[in-house]
């Protein structure tokens, strides 16, 4: 069995909003551990952790110069902060949900 | 102002921030320009609301607090003040801060105050489509309450140029705020990308004040941030390649390194290749971060693209009020009796009200709130040790509103055991969709108060 990892072990997270889509800006611990991170982190298993949402609202980003993948899930919010009636109506705590996903770590 | 480099801080990165960090900043920090930031998407239309009520000032009710605390330090470190507080009302906002000076017996305190972006009056709804439902604006007409367009740099630059201790601004692009000081000082062209970009770019980074040197960041595990309870905000170095050097002041709380720039360097950045602004179109990708010293990082490698040829505009709609209760149970069954009371709320709100229970968003705090995605599941976890149900809705009636916080109060008295620690809120609300909107349709000016 292959053994998974905790994202919040391998990785640190920063969550952004506009409007009714949520981005995230994930940046591996270890620099060189970048394309492990991408290879790992599939839009599949995002969509996964989130409920099941369709990729169709997901669009991964990486940006190997600087080191960090960027995952924009369209739809997300309620509406988006002035329409939601969540709590969190930003979503900022996504950034910690997101790095609650268990996952494999190599190529 | 002729310089090899210039100095801006960041004094807020939204309108609820912290004033002393700032204080603190202009005190020490030898600052040519020390910029808030203070206007989320929505506020600008709370604020039009405000103004035709009545109901309060236009503008950010903080901008006096800030600029009593502020004022007098940046008088005498001779440091400009660059706000976009003015929010729905520049001018009475620049008023407001004539009349703090005048408070604190500082004489020749000169303000700027920048107009031009609000063209609820100008915008042809018929021939504009909002960017989110593809329809036209004319279809939002009768919920219209503000439209401002996103201002770029050059009024900003032009009030520089008179010369004044405080810039007060309404709708600006956010990194035109910080991009201002250095066009002036470094007579950066308008058609100069690489440059405008390189500002840009050190204009995101500072943008959200505290973001950057440590705030937003911590996580008591993994990622130490020391003395965050003093977190200092951040300044840059700008040179007049518009490369720059970030850092905090010494004394002050938090961290400035690759980690808390690199996340900040993206944040709410949809697509690093094109980071739009009015001045120009940001590539993000190929930015260096380099750690020079302890708590300072060099950022460099922006890449410009022309500037838009429309300019977005935010456009406020009344959006009625959002209601909220909630209610907290503990021990075992808690989640039974949390699920409980939310049936009864709903079941009362059909026969009762004779309402749609739709309309009510239950959420079950301590178990799965900040997971919106799961719907009425339950994570697979055993039964928390206490749980808080909340409730909310959103009718453009107010009564209707308020008939939920007081169907989530009555359950201390008619609902499940043990429920406690009632809270409700009732509170208006703007939704914003967003236009282009071709740039002759906007006329900046500039006005100084003495």
């Amino acid at each position: 069995m292959t053994e998974l990892v905790l994202l919040a072990d391998m990785a640190h997270c920063r969550f952004g909003d506009k409007g009714n889509t949520g981005l995230f800006v994930l940046i591996p611990y270890q620099a060189e551990e970048f394309e492990l991170l991408v290879a790992n982190v599939t839009p599949e298993r995002v969509s996964q952790h989130f409920g099941n949402i369709s990729l169709d609202q997901l669009t991964f980003i990486p940006c190997p110069h600087l080191g960090a993948l960027v995952i924009i899930i369209r739809g997300s919010l309620q509406g988006g902060v002035t329409q939601s009636l969540a709590l969190d109506a930003h979503g900022k705590t996504q950034s910690g949900y997101l790095l609650g996903m268990r996952l494999p770590w190599h190529l | 102002l002729s310089k090899n480099s210039i100095r801006i801080g960041a004094g807020a990165g939204f309108a609820g921030d912290r004033i002393d960090p700032a204080v603190e900043l202009v005190t020490r920090g030898a600052l040519d320009a020390l910029v808030f930031e203070v206007l989320a998407e929505r506020t600008i239309a709370l604020a039009q609301r405000h103004r035709r009520t009545g109901s309060g000032p236009g503008f950010d009710d903080r901008l006096q607090a800030r600029l009593r605390a502020i004022l007098p330090e940046a008088l005498r470190q001779q440091t400009r003040i660059i706000t976009n507080g003015g929010a729905a009302d520049p001018r009475a906002a620049g008023l407001a801060a004539r009349e703090v000076a005048q408070e604190l017996a500082l004489s020749g305190c000169r303000v700027a105050v920048v107009t031009g972006d609000d063209i609820t009056r100008r915008i042809d709804l018929d021939h504009c489509t909002a960017l989110e439902t593809g329809e036209p604006l004319s279809a939002y007409k009768d919920r219209l309450i503000s439209a401002n367009a996103y201002l770029g740099v050059a009024p900003l630059v032009e009030a520089l140029k008179t010369e004044p201790n405080v810039i007060i601004a309404g709708r600006t692009s956010d990194a035109a705020l910080f991009l201002a000081p250095m066009v002036l000082a470094f007579d950066w062209d308008q058609h100069d990308w690489e440059r405008l970009a390189a500002g840009s770019v050190v204009g995101h980074l500072l943008e959200c004040a505290g973001q950057v040197t440590g705030g937003y960041f911590a996580d008591g595990l993994r990622k130490h941030v020391p003395n965050l309870a003093r977190l200092g905000f951040p300044f840059a170095d700008v040179s007049a390649d518009g490369s720059a050097l970030i850092s905090k002041l010494p004394e002050a709380g938090g961290r400035v390194d690759r980690a808390t720039c690199l996340e900040q360097l993206l944040y709410e950045v949809e697509d690093p290749a094109s980071y739009i602004t009015p001045d120009v179109i940001v590539d993000f990708r190929q930015v260096q971060l380099t750690e020079v010293a302890p708590d300072a990082v060099q950022v460099s490698g922006a890449a410009g693209r022309p500037a838009p040829e429309m300019l977005k505009a935010s456009l406020g709609l009344d959006s009625g009020f959002i209601s909220s209760g909630a209610i907290s149970y503990a021990g075992p069954g808690c989640l039974v009796r949390a699920r409980l009371a939310a049936e009864i709320v709903q079941e009362r709100w059909v026969c009762i009200y004779g309402r749609d229970p739709s309309e009510l968003y239950l959420e079950f705090i301590g178990l799965s709130s900040c997971a919106p995605w799961l719907g009425s599941q339950s994570p697979a976890v055993a039964e928390p040790p206490e749980i808080r149900l909340r409730i909310a809705t959103q009718n453009f009636d107010r009564q209707v509103t308020l008939n939920l916080a007081h169907e989530v109060e009555s359950l201390y008295t008619n609902g499940p055991a043990g429920g406690g620690g009632v809270e409700t809120s009732v509170r208006d609300t703007v939704a914003l969709i967003s236009t282009l909107v071709p740039r002759d349709l906007v006329e900046p000016q500039v006005e100084v108060l003495e």
